[in-house]
């Protein structure tokens, strides 16, 4: 096939691009995999049974607050990698700050604690439970941004799998804490860190094998 | 000029006619693709100066992504390095897939080896290219017969078809990339 006939088809085939429409598309279909783990917590692990109490508590919010904002970092993150050549820039820094917000609270926490306390509270009640839990919430969050992902055009396919996984390990954290106990915050930097961690690392093993085109 | 400001220059001219394209402009497009084509003609050209005819389908198959993708430019991003990141993609997909297929080739230092192995190669390629033309939609594969393997003219196959001619090209390319996944899946 001649270039030149190529182009006269694609110009013939050419209907306007509202890239309003593009964003909401991609925003609905991110944010709908949050309201899913939440039910799935609900109905299957049912919410912490003090939940009310815990609503009181500042740790609680902190710990909500925690994933989501390395969600929405996570997510800004998804959508610069789902174009060709747009950069990352500063997004990286808005997942590792939490992170590191996060580990100096734990810091403080432990260094004020007797040595005989240290280690059950990184390791809480449910240390074996909670990584599990996180990335099972995951997954429909992550089925959700690798299909946002496939309609876009990712080129580097590691990074964009990680982004999509670790925007998802995120959701799934979030939901995850109305369930949970735990409220301290040597626990939320180990077991929630990862939790988020085993869904990124998913996704970047899984963008070259599905996000080809 | 210095090349800078001639890149700038390409940039902004691009970018209004890809903007006014976006927005429904098909002379805009039209003009849009044939400068870029020739912009990517001249990009695959200095990386593929050993084999001219793959430049071309590069040239083509980049096209078709910039169409297929084109709600994936982001604005506030320069034209330049949205469709530079496609065109290295592309450009890396095809030396990896060419690689592979240059890989499964035998050494050629045995002279005695033309002699060893003969003749109906083609027939069996032939053979195996019917059964994976079996997997295509009706369509694409009429397309691809045609225009591909009996060589006709896509005037002829629109004509035999009742295809358009648009869709007869679109449906050979589609054709060929589900046939280069397929036969990359099978692998």
């Amino acid at each position: 096939m001649k270039t030149e006939d190529l182009i006269t088809a694609l110009a013939a085939d050419a209907p306007p691009v509202d890239p309003r429409r593009v964003a909401r598309r991609f925003t609905l279909v991110t944010l709908a995999g949050l309201p899913i783990a939440l039910v799935a917590v609900l109905a299957l692990l049912g919410p912490r049974h003090d939940l009310a109490v815990a609503m009181g508590l500042p740790m609680f919010w902190v710990k909500l607050a925690f994933p989501l904002a390395i969600g929405a970092s996570a997510w800004l993150l998804l959508r610069r990698l789902g174009s060709p050549g747009a950069r990352a820039g500063g997004t990286l820094a808005g997942v590792v700050l939490p992170v590191l917000l996060m580990w100096l609270l734990a810091a403080a926490v432990l260094l004020s604690a007797p040595a005989g306390e240290r280690l059950p509270l990184v390791l809480g009640a449910t240390w074996r439970q909670c990584p599990a839990f996180i990335t099972l919430l995951a997954l429909p969050a992550g089925a959700l941004a690798f299909g946002a992902l496939r309609g876009l055009a990712p080129t580097r396919l590691v990074p964009a799998g990680a982004a999509a996984g670790l925007f998802a390990g995120a959701t799934g954290a979030a939901a995850y804490s109305v369930h949970c106990p735990e409220l301290q915050a040597p626990f939320l930097g180990v077991w929630y860190l990862l939790g988020m961690l085993v869904p990124a690392a998913l996704g970047a093993a899984l963008g070259p094998r599905v996000l080809r085109w | 000029m210095p090349a800078t400001d001639r890149a700038q220059a390409t940039e902004e001219r691009l970018r209004a006619l890809f903007l006014a394209a976006l927005d429904g402009d098909a002379a805009a497009y039209r003009q849009f693709l044939s400068d870029l084509g020739a912009h990517l003609r001249a990009f695959f050209r200095r990386r593929l100066a050993h084999t001219p005819d793959h430049a071309e389908d590069l040239v083509q198959e980049v096209l078709l992504a910039v169409h297929a993708q084109r709600h994936t430019w982001l604005r506030d991003q320069p034209l330049t390095s949205w469709v530079h990141a496609i065109a290295k993609y592309k450009l890396l997909d095809h030396l990896r897939a060419h690689a592979r297929r240059e890989a499964l080739h035998e050494p050629l230092d045995d002279e005695l080896e033309v002699f060893a192995a003969c003749d109906n190669a083609a027939a069996e390629a032939r053979r195996d290219l019917q059964r994976v033309l079996e997997h295509l939609p009706e369509r694409q594969r009429r397309a691809v017969v045609m225009v591909r393997v009996e060589g006709a003219s896509v005037a002829d196959t629109a004509r035999a078809t009742g295809m358009s001619e648009a869709a007869v090209k679109v449906g050979v390319h589609r054709g060929l990339k589900l046939l280069a996944a397929k036969v990359r899946g099978s692998r």
